[in-house]
């Protein structure tokens, strides 16, 4: 039961999302340009072999992009979400046997399979900048996105709930995304925060995604992770389950 | 005919604002039956309590025998509903709206392409919603509220913001569905839609239903008032008009006379004086109350205040 409709309206999402040519470019684009830019400032300033020995983490840039397309397509989501929200949309969809929970899951996959691509966009695109040496994890790190987005997707509904407007969406979206980058552990190790930015930083789910992620890139296996994938799906778990009380329909 | 819905002391409020303060009332079987008032008066949320969209505080309510909030998708598959305000994806085609519509029901749906033909809509299926005129999106709402070949039709104020002509191009489709043997439950605050569409009406006001009968029936009982305004150059006429049974005042702005009375018989009373009399009169016509006059009367102002 659950099933009907999902695919017809998951493939309905992907279509009304790529004909809007700022949106698409927004997510997609952005992030496989950023790739491009900041790979190839750092190609051209450091010769590729003496990149690890010169300390830089090669992984670094690809995990900050990453995150971004995680964070772009949470974006994307609550945006959507409230516009469809404001619109009386998600209204219309539910007064038809559909399952609320079909509607929403649609919306995850969609962004799942956008964060994918982009990332296989990315990876295309930026190819020359990744180090020849380095022997990329590509399908575990896929993987690793994926699981990343789908966390963090589950606070995007949380957000999408508190939005006030459509208007609100990408701003609010933004302030609340974005600074979580910072504290990620992505440029300082989380290890020499502040006891009550470390507690902070332990809560968010970039903390965890840019652990795996990094982690995947530079070769280790899943079983070093696993802490970070249990972490990522009890947030999940978390905010579905707080969403699922809070999440406003109309 | 049984009751298709039975709507039995239902009440909601939000926070301190009562939505619905109390209302009962049942809709028969294959009738196009109007909720009408003023915007506010609870019409739109006494609706989506009927579709199970809304949970009321009390009463209860059963829609073709099924509980609408606990048994609501089994009732979804068989009601269409068109929501007031409502939206679709923007850049979503019409045919894909339809395609996806009559995806989501278990029996089989209605041929999509021959509904979007019925509707006028053939040319516009490759268009986005977000292109559509107010009165393509609307028939393009009634169509997703027929793709499951549904047994009642709920319709939320279908015609605001559309011309006159649009107005009655889908006034013509809603009779067509009644025709089709479906129940019609639709809400309105245009009187003339109410008059001319439905079969029996109910008008609401502050959450509460104040009366329930066929907009004729309304009329006769609330407003009995009826006038005949003519044009005679007879000097004598006043004086025969005064002695017509029935009629309560006569007054007169040089050759124009206006009798004022009460009941069915005013109109025939009046065409019997003037034959008998031999008047002859230069125009004549009558004025009869409608349920605008009922409204005005029950509620002490006009619904478009």
């Amino acid at each position: 039961m659950m099933m009907r409709g999902l695919w017809k309206l998951t493939w309905i999402e992907i279509k009304v999302f790529l004909r809007e040519p700022l949106g698409a470019f927004g997510t997609i684009g952005i992030p496989v340009l950023l790739f491009v830019v900041l790979g190839r400032a750092t190609h051209l300033r450091v010769a590729p072999s003496s990149l690890a020995a010169s300390g830089v983490n090669t992984a670094s840039i690809p995990v900050l992009v990453s995150l971004l397309i995680a964070i772009s397509a949470v974006l994307s989501l609550v945006t959507i979400i409230s516009i469809y929200r404001e619109g009386g949309i998600l209204k219309r969809l539910r007064a038809t046997p559909l399952r609320p929970q079909t509607i929403l899951t649609a919306h995850v996959m969609v962004k799942l399979l956008l964060s994918a691509a982009t990332l296989a966009l990315m990876l295309m695109a930026g190819r020359r900048y990744i180090p020849p040496g380095a022997h990329v994890p590509w399908f575990s790190f896929t993987i690793a996105l994926m699981i990343s987005t789908w966390s963090i997707l589950s606070m995007g509904f949380l957000i999408a709930s508190i939005v006030p407007t459509a208007r609100f969406a990408q701003p609010i979206g933004a302030v609340i995304l974005y600074p979580m980058i910072v504290v990620s552990g992505l440029f300082v190790p989380v290890q020499s925060f502040p006891p009550a930015l470390r507690v902070v930083a332990r809560a968010l789910p970039l903390t965890y995604a840019t652990s795996l992620l990094r982690g995947i890139w530079n070769g280790d296996g899943w079983r070093a992770h696993m802490g970070d994938v249990a972490a990522l799906t009890v947030l999940f778990l978390l905010f579905t389950v707080i969403s699922a009380k809070v999440f406003r329909w109309e | 005919m049984s009751p298709v819905i039975q709507v039995t002391g239902v009440r909601k409020t939000y926070g301190s604002t009562v939505a619905v303060a109390e209302a009962s009332f049942e809709v028969n079987e294959g009738e196009i039956f109007g909720l009408i008032g003023p915007n506010g008066a609870g019409k739109t949320t006494t609706m989506e309590c009927i579709e199970g969209l809304r949970k009321p505080d009390r009463g209860a309510i059963a829609v073709l025998g099924l509980d609408p909030f606990r048994e609501v998708y089994k009732l979804q598959e068989r009601i269409g509903v068109q929501l007031q305000q409502a939206q679709l994806q923007k850049r979503i085609k019409v045919w894909e709206a339809v395609d996806l519509w009559a995806s989501l029901y278990r029996k089989k749906a209605l041929d999509g392409e021959r509904l979007l033909e019925q509707l006028g809509l053939s040319d516009k299926r490759n268009a986005w919603f977000m292109n559509l005129s107010g009165g393509q999106k609307q028939r393009l709402f009634i169509a997703l509220a027929l793709i499951n070949d549904p047994e009642v039709v709920f319709l939320d104020e279908l015609t605001t913001g559309l011309d006159p002509q649009a107005r009655r191009a889908i006034w013509e489709l809603v009779r067509g569905i009644r025709e089709r043997g479906k129940t019609v439950f639709l809400t309105t605050h245009l009187m003339e839609e109410a008059e001319r569409l439905c079969d029996r009406v109910a008008i609401m006001e502050h959450g509460r239903i104040i009366d329930i009968d066929t907009p004729e029936g309304l009329v006769a009982r609330h407003c009995p008032e009826r006038a005949v305004v003519l044009d005679t150059e007879d000097a004598a006429a006043g004086e025969r008009f005064q002695g017509i049974a029935g009629v309560e005042s006569v007054t007169s702005i040089g050759k124009r006379f206006t009798i004022r009375g009460r009941g069915d018989d005013l109109v025939s009373e009046v065409i019997h004086c003037l034959s008998e009399s031999r008047i002859r009169v230069t125009d004549f016509r009558t004025i009869l109350p409608n349920l605008e006059d009922v409204f005005l009367k029950l509620t002490g102002r006009s619904i478009r205040e």
